[in-house]
């Protein structure tokens, strides 16, 4: 139980919405450095499940612990200021700022804190952000639309431009909303690249998709939920050889 | 570091220009006297400051005419009690606004919205009814609060500053009427918009604009947007109170109307007039409407009679008829009827119409949508 490589613990966590059970004694470990993939079909319980361990919503009960910091009862922004970033399932992007302006928002809130009072120097001598996010831009190869509207992009590019804004920030833990969804074969393929470039260096990631293509390619460990449960979870090999997955999902899909 | 980048250098130095030309260039609008003129200032200023608030944070207040009227009642109470001196009566009058704005801020920033802007109404209503009631020996109530012969004044009175005759404000020693007071309040405008324009570009006003596109974002990566909105929140209150300090300077003379929300409402036509979150844009709205007004307000029946002469009689009647419900004391219907129109046909406000009208005549093939693109436009 007491593995030291564990960064992130989700502890006996149970979230109820009025009678829906939602999570139902959640307990998830995730080593450091590993890939953890969350699958399972569609009202499972994913997307709560890194609502909880963000701060978006609070659990009915038990905890989530990163790295010896209980996070219940956090705020996000604090959360996040602890090495914690999401790509959310539809983006959370600042849709009316330009593409650059995006990737330099998160770049100053993981050098100047939750709140500076930052208003004597101008943002354009702001040399060593600005620099760093072009590279940033350039890594997910975006920075072609670097003055463009955020909101005026591809639906991947928005996924591709979020990804940036989170990695920009060097987090501890990553958690990837299905970062494929509603992408074209392309779109995928290069996403999929870019995740494994980031995995080369050394961050946590925890990633929830449906495409299982993506999921083998990635992951180091999986863990099914259905119904808000855990229902097997383990190495890739192991969890696609367990029948009660192949039952209550892959084999419902493939 | 550099200071300003070049485009921003030339539209401060365009806007000092024109602000300070206007006695010239006013002159065939019949817009070049004084009173007008410093007008044109202050709710500049009070533009400006708003749109700190409403059109980089996103947060539409509709009660900034109570910081506007706090400031002025500050600022003949420092006429009165400490000098005739314009500048401590500045200080003092931003001072107070900064303080009353950081109390009603940090309650009606509790919630966002539509029932931020209520909450900011109702603050401002509070404080109109009580100057009107409970705090009447401050306000002095419908009279006004103005200056008289016999206010101690202590400042004046310790360094030996005599007062001949009636009281009236005065900048080291030198009366502030007539374009003296213009260019006093002019050099603040230029102040105002210079800091505005620095805030605009700073990683600070930055996040105020993240906080205006997505706040929720703005959590997830890590700000605490409290503060944030708060300051923006303080600093458009002291915006409203130097503005309205300078009023009282001009003239000085505090009534408790300044705060009513018909006062805070026209700031929000203004802005938006002018195109929110913009720079000059809120200026240009202020100055709009207090040169309208100027004019709408003071025609008549009897002139509307004389326009129409030509017509046939009972056709002129019937124009003066109409027409006369938006003139005058009509004029506020005049101003809706112009805001509906821009809201539905020009949302951006002028500054659109203006950005609109470039396009049509920029003829290099544009791969970029303009929005949001940070270099072709100095307004933003
Ligand atoms: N904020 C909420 N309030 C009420 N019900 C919710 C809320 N968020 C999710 N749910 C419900 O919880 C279940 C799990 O949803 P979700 O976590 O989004 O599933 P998924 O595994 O597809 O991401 C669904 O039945 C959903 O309707
Ligand atoms: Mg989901």
């Amino acid at each position: 139980m007491t593995n030291p490589n564990v960064v992130l613990h989700v502890a006996d966590v149970h979230k109820r919405f009025g009678g829906l059970h939602a999570l139902a004694d959640i307990d998830l470990q995730v080593e450091e450095g590993q890939t953890h993939a969350i699958i399972g079909p569609n009202g499972a319980g994913k997307s709560t499940l890194l609502n909880v361990i963000i701060g978006k919503l609070a659990p009915t009960s038990g905890q989530v612990v990163f790295d010896g910091t209980i996070l219940t009862g956090r705020k996000p922004y604090q959360i996040n200021q602890l090495g914690i970033a999401r790509v959310f399932q539809t983006p959370e992007i600042f849709a009316d700022l330009s593409v650059l302006h995006n990737v330099m928002i998160p770049a100053l809130a993981k050098r100047d804190g939750a709140f500076r009072l930052n208003m004597l120097r101008g943002l354009d001598s702001e040399t060593g952000i600005l620099r760093e996010s072009e590279d940033m831009l350039e890594d997910v190869g975006m920075f072609a639309s670097r003055e463009m509207a955020a909101g005026s992009l591809s639906r991947g590019d928005k996924r591709r431009m979020e990804l940036a804004m989170c990695l920009i920030q060097h987090p501890r833990l990553l958690l990837l909303d299905e970062p494929t969804a509603g992408m074209s074969r392309h779109d995928t393929n290069t996403t999929i690249e870019l995740l494994k470039k980031i995995k080369s260096r050394g961050m946590t990631k925890v990633i929830i998709e449906h495409d299982m293509h993506v999921v083998f390619s990635l992951a180091d460990k999986i863990s099914v939920l259905a119904q808000g449960r855990i229902i097997a979870d383990g190495t890739p090999d192991q969890v696609r050889g367990n029948p009660k997955v192949q039952e209550a999902y892959l084999g419902g899909t493939h | 570091m550099r200071i300003m980048s070049r485009n921003d250098l030339l539209l401060f130095l365009g806007f000092t220009v024109v602000v300070l030309a206007m006695p010239i260039w006013l002159h065939p609008f019949g817009a070049a006297y004084p009173d007008l003129l410093q007008r044109f200032m202050i709710f500049g200023i009070f533009a400006v400051g708003f749109n700190i608030l409403f059109g980089l944070t996103g947060y539409l207040s509709f009660g900034h005419a109570a910081f506007f009227g706090v400031g002025s009642y500050a600022a003949v109470w420092s006429f009165k009690l400490l000098s005739l001196d314009a500048i401590p009566a500045m200080i003092f009058a931003v001072v107070v606004s900064g303080v009353f704005a950081l109390v009603i801020g940090f309650v009606s920033l509790r919630r966002s919205g539509i029932y931020f802007s209520i909450l900011t109404l109702a603050f401002a209503q509070m404080s109109y009814n009580l100057a009107y009631s409970v705090l009447t020996p401050i306000t002095n109530g419908e009279t006004g609060l103005q200056l008289n012969l016999n206010d101690p004044r202590y400042l004046d009175t310790t360094m030996g500053i005599p007062t001949a005759g009636q009281p009236v404000p005065t900048l080291l020693g030198q009366s502030l009427g007539g374009f003296a007071g213009f260019y006093f309040c002019a050099g603040f405008l230029i102040l105002a918009f210079f800091i505005a324009m620095r805030i605009t570009n700073s990683p600070f006003g930055m996040m105020l604009k993240g906080i205006k596109s997505n706040q929720t974002r703005m959590n997830y990566t890590g700000f605490n947007t409290k503060p944030y909105t708060l300051a923006a929140f303080v600093i458009s209150g002291m915006y409203a109170g130097l503005a309205g300090a300078l009023l009282a300077v001009t003239d000085p003379l505090a009534g408790a109307e300044r705060m009513q929300w018909t006062a805070s409402g026209e700031v929000v036509l203004m802005t938006i007039l002018g195109g929110a979150g913009t720079l000059v844009g809120p200026v240009i709205g202020a100055w709009l409407i207090k040169y309208f007004e100027n004019i709408f307000s003071a025609i008549n029946e009897t002139i509307l009679h004389r326009f129409f002469d030509v017509l046939p009689d009972g056709l002129d009647n019937a124009l003066v008829a109409i027409t006369s419900k938006f003139v005058g004391e009509g004029w506020f219907l005049t101003l809706g009827l112009v805001f509906v129109l821009i809201v539905v046909f020009l949302p951006g406000g002028i500054m659109e119409g203006v950005r609109r009208i470039a396009h049509l005549f920029d003829r290099k093939p544009k791969g970029r949508p303009g929005k949001a693109a940070p270099q072709p436009q100095p307004a933003e």
